[in-house]
């Protein structure tokens, strides 16, 4: 069982081990899939239609299992790789350790976005986008451009203190935790977090973009946190809504698995500290 | 698109383009779009079934125009009703709950109006080109 950590505290060997197993996939062809079926459904996930992935229940188990799927592949290239995860509450500017050229990479330049730096960079050879919304295929990144801040520390407790987990009509305009954290509504925590990063990490081929795992990771992290903080409260909807994923229905494009069968991930992999 | 739009349009492109000058003077960026300070939160407006708009912005021709929706690749109730092309290439759009829009470039951001978003995608394009949308 793996223990994801804060990317903050990973060792050089550690940091090391991630960017490598992340280029191997790159290389063998493992990597793009992740990033089709990302924009697959970010294109077909609607508020008034069918919605799995984004503005929908099936937000956070959908992306708990799409984390599961990336780091078994990971852990296949490498067997002593687990998910880091990124705490923007804490590490906030354009000059934090995430982005050194021995982890994520940093900014990008201010001619045209292009990453020049870090095991990403177009120049570096390893890392050419094919799946992405325009002719360009090197990695963007306007840090701090989209919007000036990440979400503090007293946004997240803020979202973390709301006990509904979700609320109809199940979309991006609901109360509840799962949209506040989501960020279409209220003081915007994940939404925020890409539109921070900018180039790819503003699109919905933000997988493209290596921190989209450690951002997620955090996501999940943070409902994790609120479920040990709401023991008597669940996911939501149990059943018989239309269009959302109900409690104990399989999720697309697995098919295997259902939000009720994510909610416990402690027998997968835990997290290093809480909130 | 009626004439008339079409004059007042051309009116507007022309005084649009001098503020976008002086603003790239002064900042060095054009700033389209109502960001909040919550990274994107957009007042909605109701663009109607006739606000259509075919105008160049920063030299690529931006149209959007009210659309029955065939077009889209995942359509099952999607009902944008709405589509944008950029040099004629589809931008892929959504409406959300509130009113507002997202498209493919800017997912996790809101604009207010399809031309809003249709200006921030340009932006963001720096002169690329859209490629079609890979769905398998
Ligand atoms: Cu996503
Ligand atoms: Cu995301």
């Amino acid at each position: 069982m793996g223990v994801r950590k804060n990317q903050a505290n990973l060792t050089a060997q550690e940091k090391r081990a991630f960017v490598n197993a992340v280029l191997a996939l790159k290389a063998n062809g493992g990597y793009d899939p992740f990033v089709t079926t990302h924009n697959q459904f970010i294109v077909s996930d609607v508020d008034n239609g069918e919605r799995t992935g984004h503005r929908s229940p099936s937000f956070l188990p959908w992306h708990r299992q799409y984390l599961l799927e990336f780091e078994r592949a990971l852990q296949a290239v490498d067997p002593s790789v687990n998910l880091p995860y990124w705490d923007w509450t804490a590490d906030r500017t354009a000059t934090a350790g995430i982005w050194g050229a021995d982890f994520m990479g940093g900014n990008g330049r201010s001619s045209d976005g292009q990453v020049t730096t870090g095991p990403f960079a177009f120049s570096g050879g390893n890392w050419r986008l094919n799946v992405n919304t325009d002719s360009r295929t090197y990695l963007r990144r306007q840090l701090g451009t989209g919007v000036a801040q990440l979400p503090s520390r007293a946004d997240t407790e803020s979202v973390l203190a709301i006990t509904t987990y979700d609320a109809a009509p199940w979309n991006s305009s609901s109360a509840g935790f799962r949209n506040n954290l989501e960020g279409w509504r209220g003081v915007n925590l994940h939404n925020r977090v890409h539109v921070w990063v900018g180039g790819q990490m503003a699109t919905g081929m933000s997988p493209n973009d290596p921190v989209f795992w450690l951002h997620h990771c955090f996501v999940d992290k943070l409902w994790s946190e609120w479920q040990k903080r709401n023991p008597g409260k669940t996911y939501l909807p149990t059943a018989g809504t239309p269009d959302v994923v109900d409690l104990n229905e399989r999720m697309k494009p697995w098919n295997t698995v259902t939000p009720a069968d994510l909610l416990d991930h402690s027998g997968t992999y835990t997290y290093d500290t809480g909130f | 698109m009626s004439e008339d739009t079409h004059a007042t349009e051309l009116t507007r492109r022309r005084m649009l383009q001098g503020a976008a000058a002086a603003l790239t003077v002064a900042t060095g960026t054009v700033v389209i779009g109502l960001a909040g300070p919550g990274g994107g939160a957009a007042t909605a407006a109701d663009p109607g079934a006739s606000d259509s708009f075919d105008e160049v912005f920063q030299g690529r021709r931006i149209q959007g125009r009210p659309a029955d929706g065939g077009s889209h690749h995942h359509g099952g109730g999607a009902g944008t009703g709405y589509e944008v092309r950029i040099d004629g290439d589809e931008l892929h759009m959504m409406r959300n709950a509130d009113g507002t829009w997202i498209s493919v470039v800017n997912h996790y951001q809101t604009f207010a109006t399809p031309r809003a978003l249709a200006r921030a995608a340009v932006n963001d394009l720096q002169g690329a080109t859209l490629v079609p949308i890979v769905t398998a």
